[in-house]
């Protein structure tokens, strides 16, 4: 559903991605790993439209999407978390996932004005579907606290909770590991795979905790210097040498 | 620290003679066509060295004396209080609420007239801070150039009148949304800047309007301004003595009472307070909508409300828009109350009142606004005998206002949001 083709990414002198491929099929979850300053973010940026990429293509269900506006590119499906929880810190955990939800709901201004009963039965729906989100990461009883004021951990489920109910169909987690301890990441690690199971999203990955990629990537692309080292599954990169050399030797 | 203290505070009362020795301390004579200067009377000398020595001592013992303050503040605010149950404080604002509203509607009657027009101008700066406050408060847009849509408001109603005799109250929506337009067109250069850039175009384009209004001197009378800008009507009924208008018949003939100058003035008032109430209510309405909830999430985090699908152009624009809006409608009522408009009453110190009413109310508070836009426009006419001081007093309450209370008198309050548990 997703395929990246050479995708290369150059600020001035610096070629901060060089011929990257990847492809992601529905339901499966593909990790990009490698060492820090490799270029797993820049990736990141340019498929959910914040950088415009130099080269190659991106497509996504056979549209290519490379270049278009990020907002647009959210739209289609693919949404993003970030490597530092970005939150909207002073609205409650509430208004962070209605405001998510902002294309599904009736923006009309008049219709909002008056209250009509389609704008009512939109605006319920939002909230069930909050509702729902804030139950299954939960933190349905921080409902009404202010998003900056949570705890680390529970951010980093409210910014997964806030891409869900957008009804991604390709989800991009940018580390969402970091900062966590050894249980958290553990709930983070059957959330993931709950939403592949349960949700039919695809995911990909940027982590650095091993043992979390390890365990759920289907696939995993391994980058080095913004190029590409490998790629395979679990075990095969386990076993590649080039890996063990540039990157997991040395963690 | 004591040290530390001691040299700040030495440094301090160096600066305060520095800066007001020269301005207090000298006087220039004209004698024939030279000027020279001679030394002031001892009394102000001797003011100038008391205030050095107060600012000494307040900086030497500042710690103390702030922390005394502190306490004194922390127990007028009720930090300790319990919060009150999320719905019925709710519940006692709305009803405490329309219970001022409705006191408003009938306290005119009772008050003299110069109280009542004072009140009309509180409730057209009431109506610009609330839609500023959508552009810097809820959007996070600090926009310097205000005035310009509260001009176009009111240079709308002035011209047609004048040209075209149109009436208050069809002026009224084309003023408000003339001036939405133009929060539009503003809103599409504006878009990519952010923050001090921002700040820095706003405040050309409010300048560039009001040069605008005094150099077309053929269409808009530049600096000698539109003067006989018609009263509102009441349903064609005109307060005046005389009708002025064929086919209008007077409001006091009309209900055979006596001819008296306070019905219109009340009468203004009133269409103002509607007005204001009306803004209040649409922007509290918009708040709690979809849109509202955008301004608010880019203000917090543009990046992640990109990566949400929300479109910066729309969101900011719809903010502009619905800024300038109001400020057409309070432009309109502004020039139906004056009966005369001039370029001087659209200069930038106006926007800076009206936003320093958005930041002292506290940003995004719809209360804290209103109460501010009271505070500001009614206390320097209270303070009338100190009107030379006048800035100086904005000045402190202002540095005092930093100190005390950096989030406002009222800071916004989260809106509480119940939601059904899932099964």
């Amino acid at each position: 559903m997703l395929e990246v083709k050479n995708l290369s990414m150059r600020f001035g002198g610096l070629l901060a991605v060089d011929q990257v491929s990847l492809d992601v099929q529905e339901r499966e979850i593909v990790s990009i790993i490698g060492p820090n300053g490799a270029g797993k973010t820049t990736v990141f940026n340019c498929m959910s439209g914040f950088y415009q990429p130099t080269g190659g293509q991106i497509l996504f269900e056979g549209q290519e999407v490379q270049g278009r506006p990020d907002y647009k590119i959210s739209r289609l499906g693919m949404v993003r978390t970030f490597q530092h929880v970005r939150l909207f810190n002073q609205m409650t955990v509430v208004e962070n996932l209605l405001v998510a939800q902002h294309r599904h709901l009736n923006t009309n201004l008049v219709a909002g004005l008056l209250k009509t009963p389609s704008y009512r039965e939109r605006e319920q729906k939002s909230l069930d579907r909050a509702a729902y989100w804030l139950d299954r990461v939960g933190l349905m009883d921080l409902a009404n606290r202010e998003a900056g004021n949570l705890a680390y951990g529970q951010q980093r489920r409210l910014e997964i909770a806030r891409c869900m109910v957008t009804e991604p169909k390709l989800l991009m987690l940018d580390e969402p590991a970091a900062g966590l301890n050894p249980a958290e990441t553990k709930d983070l690690n059957q959330l993931i795979v709950s939403l592949k199971e349960d949700y039919c999203v695809s995911v990909v990955l940027i982590e650095h905790d091993m043992s979390l990629v390890m365990d759920i990537s289907d696939r995993i692309n391994v980058i080095n210097q913004g190029r590409p080292l490998a790629s395979g599954t679990p075990e095969e990169i386990r076993q590649n040498d080039d890996v063990i050399k540039a990157y997991l030797g040395e963690a | 620290m004591a040290a530390h203290n001691f040299k700040h505070a030495l440094f301090c009362a160096f600066i305060t003679l520095l800066i007001s020795y020269p301005i207090l301390g000298f006087n220039l004579e004209a004698q024939g066509i030279n000027i020279t200067i001679t030394g002031a009377d001892t009394t102000t000398i001797l003011g100038v060295l008391l205030a050095a020595v107060v600012v000494f001592l307040f900086q030497l013992f500042r710690d103390q004396i702030m922390g005394r303050v502190g306490d004194l503040t922390s127990l007028t605010a009720g930090k300790h209080k319990e919060p009150m149950a999320e719905n019925r404080r709710a519940k006692i604002e709305s009803w405490v609420l329309t219970g001022i509203v409705i006191l408003a509607l009938f306290w005119p009657f009772f008050m003299s007239r110069g109280a009542v027009d004072l009140a009309t101008l509180v409730l057209i700066y009431i109506m610009l801070a609330l839609g500023l406050n959508v552009v810097v408060g809820l959007a996070g847009l600090l926009d310097l150039g205000y005035v310009a849509f509260y001009a176009v408001g009111a240079y709308t109603f002035a011209l047609l009148s004048q040209y075209l005799g149109v009436s208050f109250w069809f002026a009224l929506p084309i003023g408000a949304l003339l001036a939405a337009t133009f929060g539009l067109v503003l809103g599409f250069p504006v878009l990519r800047l952010r923050g001090d850039y921002l700040a820095i175009v706003t405040l050309g384009f409010g300048e560039i309007i009001r040069i605008l209004l005094n150099n077309w001197t053929n269409l808009t009378g530049g600096p000698n301004g539109i003067g006989g800008i018609p009263d509102p009507t009441l349903f064609g009924m005109e307060f005046g003595r005389r009708v002025k208008e064929e086919g209008n018949t007077s409001f006091h003939e009309t209900f055979g009472i006596a001819y008296s100058g306070e019905h219109k003035v009340i009468f203004l008032y009133l269409i103002a307070l509607v007005l204001a109430v009306f803004t209040a209510l649409v922007i509290r309405r918009f708040m709690r909508m979809p849109v509202g909830r955008a301004w608010e999430a880019l203000r917090e985090d543009e990046i992640a409300a990109r990566s949400l699908g929300l479109s910066r152009t729309a969101v900011k624009l719809s903010a502009f828009t619905i800024g300038a809006f109001f400020a057409g409608f309070a432009g309109t009522v502004f020039a139906s109350k004056q009966g005369f408009i001039s370029p001087e009453s659209f200069v930038f110190l106006e926007s800076a009142i009206i936003l320093a009413i958005v930041v002292l109310g506290g940003m995004g508070s719809q209360i804290g606004v209103v109460l501010a836009a009271i505070a500001v426009t009614i206390l320097p006419e209270l303070a009338r005998e100190f009107s030379e001081y006048r800035m100086l007093i904005f000045g402190a309450a202002m540095v005092l206002m930093m100190v005390w209370r950096p989030q406002g008198l009222m800071p916004m309050r989260r809106i509480h949001i119940e939601l059904k548990k899932q099964e």
